[in-house]
Formats: C-alpha cells, sequence, structure tokens
C-alpha cells in the first residue's frame, strides 16, 4: 500500500479525516475517491468536526470476537453535523439512556484489543456531548 | 563538586511558554468509602472522597489524544508544525512500541515529528515538559507537545487503591511571545531514593515505607521548590497560584505550609480529593484548573514529585492571551463535573481485574 493510502486510512479512523468533492461540494465519509453524487473524483481531505447526533441505535449483547469485553455496548448510526451519516459505537454513557437526537461528538478510542498478546486498535467513537458551563 | 551559592536553575537561550493546554478526565468515580467497604477498613480518615476511573476503552494513548486535542483547541496551531511529541506515563498500553506515535498520528503531527515516551514515575510529565522548553528555547523546534498522563495501577486492597487515580493533561509549549503563560524558569533536583518501584514484568508497584513521606515526597519538593525561589529572587507571596504533585489531599497542603504557602495558594490546583493521585497527570493536570481561572500577570508555581526520586519546579506567569483562551477547550471543571459513580465490581471489571479467560 503506498504511504499517503495508509496515512489517509488513519487519519480516517483516528480523526474522521474525509473527502469533499472539488465539483460539487457533496461531503464524503468514509473516503471513497469518486464523489457519490456527481460521479467524478473527489480526494480532497476533508476532516470533521466529529459533531453529530444519534439517528438511530441498538444494544449488543453477543459481541464479535475481540469485542467480547465491552458487551454489551451500543451501536449508533450517527449523522454528522456535515451531513455524512456512519456507524460507530457509543461510549462513554454512564446512566445516560440513548434517545434519537441526542447530540454526540466523536472521541477516540480502544476499539478491541487482540488478546493480551495482539495489538490494540484505536479507532473512533461517539459521546454524549460534554457539558460545558461556559461554551465557546 | 561544584559548589553552587545561586541554584543552577535550568533556562533557555530563546524566551518559551505554554500555548496552548488541555485536560483529560474520565468519567467514573470510585468513592474511597467503596474501597474502605470492601477492605472492611472503616471510613475514618480516608485521603480523599473519590478517585477518577477510566471507561473499559481508555488507556493512556485514548486520554492523551484528548488532551492533546484540548491543547490544539486552545493554540490554534497547524499541527504540522509540532516538532515533539512526548509523553510521560508509567501506565503506557504496551511495554515496547510508543504512546507517543499513536498520539502523534492522531492529532496530525506526523510525519515530520520527534515522538517518545518518558518514564519517571509521577514526575515524567514535568521532566517531557522540561526537555519541550529546551527543545523550543533553543530554536530547535518551533513547538513542541508535552504530556503526563496515568491510568494508575494498584494492588487490591494496598492503600493506594484508595487513591490510584486517571487523568492527566497535554502542554504544547512555543515561543514565548504567543504563549499563554511564560516559562520564567525552572528547576530540577533528583536523588537515589528507593520509596516506590515497579520491576518490569510485575503488575502492581511496591512502596517501601521507610522511604514514604519526609526523605522522599517533602526533601524533593521542598529543596526544588526554595531552590528555584531563590534562584529567581522570588518568595511565596509573589505567586498567585502554586500546584505540588498530590498523592493525597494531606502532603500538598502539608508541603505548601512549610514552603510558606497559604491554603488559597494552594486550593484551585488542589484536585486529588475528587480525582485521585493521577501520577504523572497529578500536577499537571492541577496545572490546567488554575490556567482555567488564572488572569494576566499571575504567577504560578508547579513543583512536581516523581518517586526514585526527584523533582521538577516551574515558574510561570499567565500573559495578555490566556483569558481569550480559556473556553476554546472544555475546561477542568467540566470534566470533574462529567462523573458517574461506579461501585467497586464495576472498578474491578473496569480496570481488568477480573480474569475473562
Ligand atoms: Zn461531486
Amino acid at each position: 500500500m503506498e504511504a499517503s493510502r495508509h496515512w489517509r486510512l488513519k487519519q480516517e479512523r483516528y480523526t474522521l479525516m474525509g473527502e469533499i468533492c472539488p465539483h460539487c461540494e457533496e461531503k464524503i465519509f468514509p473516503p471513497r475517491d469518486i464523489c457519490p453524487a456527481c460521479g467524478e473524483n473527489a480526494r480532497n481531505l476533508y476532516k470533521y468536526s466529529g459533531r453529530g447526533e444519534v439517528y438511530s441505535f441498538t444494544t449488543v449483547y453477543q459481541a464479535p470476537a475481540g469485542y467480547e469485553e465491552n458487551a454489551p455496548y451500543t451501536i449508533a448510526l450517527v449523522r454528522l453535523e456535515e451531513g455524512p451519516m456512519l456507524t460507530a459505537q457509543l461510549t462513554d454513557l454512564g446512566d445516560e439512556t440513548v434517545e434519537i437526537g441526542m447530540p454526540v461528538e466523536m472521541v477516540t478510542r480502544k476499539l478491541r484489543s487482540d488478546g493480551e498478546r495482539g495489538m490494540l486498535v484505536y479507532g473512533y467513537k461517539f459521546r454524549p456531548q460534554l457539558a460545558r458551563t461556559i461554551s465557546a | 563538586m561544584t559548589d553552587h551559592k545561586v541554584p543552577p536553575i535550568l533556562k533557555p537561550i530563546r524566551d518559551v511558554g505554554i500555548v496552548g493546554y488541555g485536560a483529560y478526565i474520565p468519567r467514573y468515580r470510585l468513592p474511597a468509602s467503596e474501597v474502605a467497604r470492601i477492605w472492611k477498613a472503616g471510613s475514618g480518615g480516608l485521603l480523599i472522597e473519590e478517585k477518577a476511573v477510566s471507561g473499559l476503552d481508555e488507556d493512556v494513548i485514548t486520554m492523551s489524544i484528548e488532551a492533546a486535542r484540548n491543547a490544539l483547541a486552545r493554540a490554534e496551531i497547524d499541527p504540522s508544525e509540532i516538532r515533539a511529541v512526548w509523553v510521560g506515563s508509567e501506565s503506557h498500553p504496551y511495554a515496547v512500541k510508543p504512546t507517543s506515535t499513536v498520539v502523534a498520528e492522531a492529532i496530525g503531527a506526523t510525519p515530520h515529528t520527534q515522538a517518545a515516551d518518558w518514564e519517571f514515575a509521577c514526575k515524567a510529565g514535568t521532566e517531557a515538559i522540561q526537555a519541550a522548553i529546551g527543545f523550543v528555547g533553543s530554536e530547535m523546534a518551533r513547538f513542541a507537545l508535552a504530556i503526563g498522563m496515568d491510568t494508575a495501577q494498584a494492588r487490591p486492597g494496598d492503600p493506594l487503591e484508595y487513591t490510584a487515580g486517571a487523568g492527566g493533561a497535554a502542554f504544547l509549549l512555543g515561543p514565548a511571545e504567543i504563549s499563554l503563560a511564560t516559562i520564567e524558569s525552572s528547576y530540577s533536583f533528583a536523588t537515589d531514593t528507593p520509596d516506590f518501584f515497579r520491576r518490569a514484568n510485575e503488575k502492581y508497584p511496591e512502596h517501601g515505607e521507610r522511604f514514604t513521606g519526609e526523605p522522599s515526597y517533602f526533601k524533593h519538593i521542598t529543596s526544588a521548590a526554595q531552590a528555584l525561589m531563590q534562584a529567581i529572587e522570588a518568595s511565596p507571596s509573589d505567586y498567585q497560584h502554586v500546584v505540588f504533585h498530590q498523592p493525597n489531599t494531606k502532603f500538598p497542603q502539608r508541603v505548601g505550609r512549610a514552603l510558606g504557602f497559604k491554603p488559597e495558594q494552594i486550593e484551585t490546583g488542589l484536585l486529588v480529593p475528587l480525582i485521585g493521585n493521577t501520577y504523572a497527570g497529578s500536577a499537571l493536570v492541577g496545572l490546567t484548573a488554575v490556567l482555567d481561572v488564572a488572569e494576566p500577570g499571575d504567577r504560578i508555581l508547579l513543583v512536581s514529585y516523581g518517586s526514585g526520586a526527584g523533582s521538577d519546579a516551574i515558574s510561570l506567569r499567565a500573559t495578555e492571551l490566556l483569558p481569550e483562551r480559556h473556553n476554546l477547550a472544555p475546561q477542568t471543571q467540566d470534566y470533574i463535573a462529567r462523573r458517574t459513580e461506579i461501585d467497586y465490581a464495576t472498578y474491578a471489571r473496569f480496570r481488568g481485574k477480573l480474569t475473562m479467560k
């Protein structure tokens, strides 16, 4: 894999780096290099704010291999404020109940570990937006 | 041996300051009374109220990333201008593979950057800051990022289990003229003192009772603070705030009193009662709480302590640029207010104390 492609995959997973179409300004996530709206080449990088809201969600009790430690956990369809929709795990819920329309923000977390000896895999999850006494 | 009439302080050629800072404290809290309940210890004379506990998907890497993002939000610089990402911790997720490269990648500082992990018990974060001061102060770099972060481990039932918490902070060092707080000077004091240690491949640390307290924490912090203040002709009354390493509530209060500081100078940065001892993050997260409220011209003294043993003392002064950057990222008190209490069983699960297979 060419180095720049590898870097882009990490940026996608760690920081929600996507693309924007130079022809029609469609914002694209995950990056796919071709604009789904107009079909033209779209390779311009675009960094999402990480803010969005829960569009739909479900709780996973029987986790696939590598994710058992976290079960049960909540998976959500999150609509980013810039438009695209993606699937991600919700985290830091504490005792909050998840609701459709709930404002969430991206955090980089441990997605899975391949046992005691394996590699740790990090990527994006979403959590309830942090309450701030004084907003920016 | 040279006889130093004036303590030899560490001062770079170019003036350096903090351009951005950011804290991180995880959501979960384990009350000390809950630890006492499990070990039938009674709840009189507990050293803190509760400690912060990281969630199942958190570690020093993920926590450092969030603190670093907060520091960058306040600094408003292009992360590709960062030439060093240094993370000090006792709980790096990997024994071999740097925390710092993942953090650097996640904040967009790669690939033109130095990256390294630092170790020196609880002062690994302040030594990363001192090295960053040198990196920027020598003009090798325009920006260097120093982080102190821990998810502290303690053996179940050990007195440390009441206080060993999770959290820390990130500081972006850069040229003084664009800083929200300038570094006036710093000083480092270290001796070979075996008060606390963990051998390779051991999960939990050991502490030598005989060396805890007087010959370690108090001696090193007092020596470092006094030497720095003597060298720059400052006295305790010149400072609006002072932040010490805080393994419990009493130690920083006592060392502060011994040095001649008043309780109100210590108060703002004393977070240990509510988040526990965050080891390499301890003094640094206290400094973020001070910077959140400090006003231009305020002087701040920071003194860390790391077992083994040493103290770094750093004298800072807030600039006119600080107030406008207060709210560009979450304040430390916002993280403290985000609080979900857990019981000991949940804590045991979160901290990997249950064997699943
Ligand atoms: Zn298009």
